[in-house]
């Protein structure tokens, strides 16, 4: 199988090679090279994107049957099998986030991404919160009769005007509850799901509110997923497409603006500058840290050329590192260099990093300046592909 | 391809390269005319983050303001109590739930367009006359702006103020050529009244989000400089004004040159954006300590959570002020271009740079360093001036009369489709682009305006294009 592959990738290259000799004479051997593998690089990126998205959706469908099992018979374990569920599924959708901020699938025009991963909740428009136990559209019977799928997401339709109701961080708030705790997550019983001996009010519906968000997650998700399956539409006019500069732009635009001005700019530093300890992605579960791990896992996917799977089997194949180490290995280092400095900054942030924001703020801005440097090198990198950003 | 046709294209791409590179004027080129907002605040991002852009030789830490102010005026405020305590307190009732809902990409709002579409950047100013600083009185059942959204959904009995259905009249009229125009004009209905009827005196004056880049620099073109380019009398007889308004400074305690807002109404940024909050969003300041409620809705709603006091801590109400301060201005686009420069011609001839003034040098007092000293170029005067009836709010604000608008700058101007989508201007949005914008103009502006109808469709074609080049 692996030799299959590769003759064909040979003779795509050949063609390729040849194709762009005769529509552009002039150009030089060296970026004609480059070009090749530049595009042999760009069809690895769309099987890396792919099949992360694949594992995604998978992880996300293994959190939906807990919560279905939590839903039809709410106990404590199960609402902890929900929790951990959404934690290992939350690992991975993590590294996605490296496949945004260049109007792709997740954040195009019709992109989904505020759907899927929208910040932050507006609790009260969902649940009771601290002094006000009938907040919340599911403590709102009257003018919501019925939780659906349509009352929720035309609610969310007019998303510059309203509140966010979707995605992982509604199911994150239905399962951990509101974190008002300077030392602890969120702390929401099972037993707000209980209908008989429950505690809090509407049960039935937050059940039901539960189940309704993680489905349209679900859905959502196999949306992003089908667009970058082989012979979809977006898939081929992003590999096939003849401006490979362009793409290549892309690429980097996505890795560039989630190591600098997502994770280091919004996530990091916004926190710190502000003190605020919530001020965290993954606040009601605390798993912030794992998120900019997961984040970070990502962007280096994308340069290395290699995604491990939820099984264990590797997507690998020719990758932006190995074409930048053949054209200036100065600035190829350099990228090496900065990753496993950020990967000493991030393993230094305490796990719980509610408590690091206020106790260790210098642990995280170490990270945050690590990051902001390895994406400058990132930058430097993509001038030597020729992307143009 | 057809070879044919690949060759008529070169042919064309050639042709046209010549065409609009070339500089058959007598009009000397100025090489610094490109760089819009100085050495340190021209961006040359044309994209859709076109107004969104640091500006340069700013230093780390003010980066880094830049990148908190920036995430705070993106960032969607939440009903307290909130997890996230220092995004909580959105209303009880506001217009907006983030900065940028309005001033989307740092940019300008759209008009509803029919008739039961919300309100989603224009809001409405509300008074019964002016109190003894000449500051509006605000309207006694609904305060002195209209929030037409409320925190409903966390149950607590918040009603909002009501709503505004907009609809719009066709004006049609000739260019002296004989060419037809049309303009519209908006016409507003108040539905849903939640407190009782206005008062009888009740005047309104309907007002739109603008775009913010550049506003660092001209709030640091010195004051002096402003004063000496009024003209309240018209003592020069040349048919312009010019009126610099006087406002009331909160942070000063004393009457301050306007600058902000569609009447100069408002002295700093940093007032302008206290004002925002607390007006638009419902969020508290030291500035503005108390929310924007009548008594009356001060009692209904005494029981309702806030999120801290002030919502807005000083530390982030002054990155978000000085993420605005430090947002470039798009260079300008084909500044070289023949019919931009036969466009800048006419632009001078019909005397549009009286009001729409265009060259300053910003002054050396400001902390952030890198604002002072800019050569810049806004198309403005910041002052005030009578536009006639037809745009006329007849509600007086400080200084400005119900005629007078402040000179909107016009940099950044042709790239708002690119940034918003859309293109219409003024203060109420009623201009569906440039061309209706300029047939608008009128009190002042007349003579220039009829000048503007006897010009050739191809002047006006040109005027147009250098209005967008900017």
């Amino acid at each position: 199988m692996k030799k299959l592959i590769s003759i064909i990738s040979k003779s795509a290259f050949s063609l390729t090679f040849i194709m762009i000799f005769f529509t552009n004479c002039k150009k030089k051997d060296v970026e004609v090279s480059l070009e090749v593998q530049n595009k042999e690089a760009i069809i690895n990126y769309a099987n890396i994107v792919l099949a992360t998205y694949e594992d995604s959706y998978t992880s996300a469908v293994a959190m939906q049957q807990k919560v279905d099992a939590f839903v039809a018979a709410p106990t404590a374990q199960g609402l902890t099998d929900c929790k951990n569920a959404w934690l290992a599924a939350r690992n991975v959708y993590g590294q996605t986030e490296a496949f945004r901020f260049y109007g792709g699938p997740i954040d195009g025009d019709d992109g989904l991404e505020g759907y899927i991963n929208g910040w932050p909740m507006d609790e009260n428009a969902i649940d009771y919160v601290a002094g006000n136990a009938t907040a919340g559209l599911i403590n709102d019977a009257v003018t919501y009769p019925n939780i659906t799928k349509t009352v929720i997401l035309d609610l969310n339709e007019v998303a510059s005007e309203t509140s966010i109701f979707t995605g992982w961080h509604a199911v994150e708030f239905l399962l951990w509850g509101q974190d008002l705790s300077t030392t602890s997550a969120g702390t929401r019983p099972h037993t707000d799901f209980l209908t008989t001996g429950g505690t809090a009010q509407n049960q039935a519906r937050r059940r039901t509110y539960l189940k309704v968000v993680t489905d349209l997650l679900i859905e959502h998700l196999q949306i992003v997923q089908n667009a970058w399956k082989t012979g979809s539409v977006y898939r081929e006019s992003f590999v096939n497409n003849p401006d490979v500069p362009t793409i290549m732009g892309n690429i980097f635009t996505g890795i560039g603006s989630l190591c600098k001005g997502e994770l280091a700019g919004e996530r990091m530093l916004v926190a710190v500058e502000l003190q605020d300890q919530e001020n965290e992605h993954s606040c009601f579960s605390d798993n912030t840290t794992n998120d900019i791990k997961m984040n970070f896992l990502g962007i280096k996917s994308v340069y290395l050329g290699t995604y491990t799977r939820l099984d264990g089997s590797k997507i690998t194949g020719k990758s932006f590192a190995e074409i930048t180490q053949t054209f200036d290995k100065t600035k190829a280092d350099a990228v090496i260099t900065a990753f496993a400095n950020v990967d000493t900054k991030i393993s230094l942030i305490p796990l719980v990093f509610d408590q690091a924001i206020i106790n260790n703020p210098t642990k995280i801005l170490d990270a945050v300046e690590a990051l902001k440097t390895c994406s400058d090198k990132l930058a430097d990198a993509s001038i030597v592909l020729k992307a143009k950003l | 391809m057809n070879k044919n046709l690949l060759y008529i294209l070169v042919l064309m791409s050639v042709l046209g390269a010549c065409k609009t590179s070339s500089n058959d004027l007598n009009q000397p080129i100025d090489a610094t005319e490109e760089y819009a907002g100085g050495e340190n605040f021209t961006t040359f991002d044309f994209s859709e983050n076109a107004f969104g852009e640091e500006g340069k030789n700013i230093t780390s830490t003010e980066s880094n303001q830049f990148v908190v102010g920036n995430s705070l005026f993106r960032a969607n405020w939440v009903t307290a109590p909130s997890s996230v305590q220092s995004l909580d307190g959105l209303g009880p009732i506001f217009n907006g739930i983030s900065c940028g809902s309005c001033h989307f990409k740092d940019g300008r709002a759209k008009p509803p367009q029919t008739a039961s579409e919300p309100l989603n950047g224009l809001l409405f100013r509300m008074s019964v006359g002016l109190d003894n600083i000449g500051n509006a009185i605000p309207e006694p059942n609904y305060g002195g702006q209209f929030q037409d959204k409320a925190v409903t959904t966390a149950n607590l009995g918040v009603l909002r103020e009501g709503g505004v259905s907009v609809s719009y009249e066709e004006i049609s009229g000739n260019y002296a050529d004989g060419m037809p125009y049309t303009m519209h004009k908006p016409i507003y209905n108040f539905i849903g009244l939640n407190y009782g009827a206005f008062d009888a005196n009740m005047m309104y004056s309907p007002r739109i989000a603008q775009q913010i880049p550049g506003l660092g620099l001209l709030e640091n073109i010195p004051e002096s400089i402003i004063l000496a380019l009024s003209d309240e009398n018209d003592s020069n007889n040349d048919g312009i004004s010019g009126k610099a308004n006087m406002v009331w400074n909160v942070e000063k305690q004393a009457l301050s040159l306007g600058r902000f807002g569609w009447k100069a109404n408002i002295p700093t940024l940093k007032q302008q954006t206290a004002g925002a909050f607390n007006g638009d969003i419902g969020i508290t300041t030291s500035i503005f300590p108390k929310h924007d409620l009548t008594t009356n809705q001060q009692n209904m709603y005494a029981n309702i959570p806030n999120g801290g006091n002030p919502e807005v801590d000083d530390n982030a109400l002054e990155k978000i002020v000085n993420y605005v301060k430090m947002l470039s201005v798009p260079a300008r686009r084909d500044f070289k271009d023949t019919e931009v420069l036969q466009g800048k011609t006419i632009f001078t001839n019909l005397k549009c740079g009286s009001c729409h003034y265009e060259k300053f040098e910003t002054g050396n007092n400001s902390p952030i360093v890198a604002l002072n000293n800019q050569k810049i170029r806004p198309y403005t005067d910041l002052l005030l001036h009578d536009m006639g009836a037809g745009l006329a709010d007849n509600r007086p604000d400080y200084k400005a009369t119900g005629t007078e608008w402040r000179t909107p700058p016009l940099w950044g101007i042709g790239l708002l489709q690119t940034v918003n989508n859309h293109t219409f201007l003024l203060h109420d949005g009623r201009a569906r682009n440039v061309e209706e914008a300029i047939l608008w103009h009128s009190g002042e502006a007349e003579k220039s305006k009829n000048d503007f109808k006897k010009l050739s469709s191809q002047e006006r074609k040109n005027l147009i294009k250098f209005v967008n080049s900017l």
